[in-house]
């Protein structure tokens, strides 16, 4: 911490002890194996994409194969439907990096996610009744 | 939540198609209370997600002197309100800096409407969110957040002010308020309602 007590000795990168102040030791994309973008299936997950557990995943075998982050996702995912933004928020990863890791887990089957509605055909008017009634009876 | 617990439990085939989403913005700037808006009509407790920005922010931020930084970190916080089981609401306060911009372009896709949040002491601050939102057609209503010790304006002074479209909605509103800013909400989804129909009659005449 204190490296001022001998300024003459430049830091040696990785040389220092870190405290959680510094943040995680990790970087994030560590995580993702250094892809920002999720796999071939070119998949958009929108905030608000909707992720819910598949019913026929594959078996045990597979899922041990998955590393903590993966496996910190798909338990979420296991106790409710969640948006993406949600996801992001319990497992305290970015955005950027569950976009990714999410993308494998549909990939390999583990999960499926909601497309989100294109905006043109969103506001049904049925829905948005069904909207203000239900902000309404809050 | 009851509901949400059997839904899961279940896993119902086709889930992820009857399963509806629906997002609101709320913008405006820095401190007139858009978290303390999300927080009080959300049941859930307001989430924070982060987004990590290396090569993007680069560009905007001044990383001049400061060689280690490589890395922007950008929050948002949202909350959600579920309406009935498979139609649920999320709430998403926008970035405040104008820097965070092409953020807004990822949150605003697909976007119902939003609430632009104005504090009549500073109403400068809600004009590029004002600006963002006509430019790009998004439904959005003005909700006056009246702060205690602020004057009060009606809300026709305020649309004149901001020099508003006709027909988009001002709303005077206490965002401490849970009850307020579920009225804010009421009039936006109206309001969006009625810009769409709007909107297919154009396309058809």
């Amino acid at each position: 911490m204190n490296d001022d007590s001998g300024g003459e000795r430049p830091s040696v990168p990785g040389s220092q002890w870190y405290d959680a102040e510094a943040g995680p030791l990790v970087r994030p994309y560590a995580m993702t194996g250094g892809r920002t973008k999720p796999g071939p299936s070119n998949v958009r997950f929108d905030l608000i994409a909707l992720v819910v557990v598949d019913d026929e995943p594959p078996g045990p075998a597979e899922e041990a194969l998955l590393g903590p982050e993966h496996r910190s996702l798909l338990t979420l995912c296991r106790a409710e439907t969640q948006s993406v933004a949600e996801l992001a928020a319990d497992a305290d990863l970015p955005v950027g990096v569950v976009r990714v890791l999410l993308g494998d887990l549909l990939e390999s089957g583990f999960v499926r996610v909601s497309r989100p509605v294109p905006p043109a055909q969103l506001p049904d008017e049925r829905i948005l009744r069904e909207v203000i009634d239900g902000l309404r009876a809050l | 939540m009851a509901y949400e617990r059997s839904e899961s439990t279940g896993a119902g085939d086709g889930a992820d198609t009857s399963a509806l989403a629906l997002k609101i913005l709320v913008a405006g700037g820095f401190g007139v209370g858009k978290t303390t808006l999300v927080g009080a009509v959300s049941e859930i407790r307001p989430l924070r997600t982060e987004e990590q920005l290396s090569r993007a922010g680069e560009l905007v931020d001044d990383t001049g002197g400061v060689d280690q930084k490589t890395t922007t970190t950008v929050a948002m916080d949202f909350g959600r309100i579920t309406i009935r089981s498979g139609l649920s609401l999320y709430l998403f306060g926008t970035p405040g800096q104008d820097r965070f911009w092409f953020l807004w372009d990822e949150l605003s896709q697909g976007a119902l409407g939003a609430v632009v949040l104005a504090d009549t002491r500073r109403l400068e601050d809600c004009f590029p969110a004002v600006d963002y939102f006509e430019h790009r057609k998004i439904p959005f209503v003005v909700a006056v957040n009246c702060f205690t010790g602020a004057r009060t304006y009606g809300a026709h002074d305020v649309s004149r002010a901001l020099d508003l479209d006709r027909g988009t909605p001002v709303v005077l509103c206490d965002a401490r308020d849970r009850d307020s800013g579920k009225e804010v909400l009421i009039r936006l989804v109206e309001y969006a309602g009625r810009m769409h129909t709007a909107r297919l009659l154009d396309s058809v005449g």
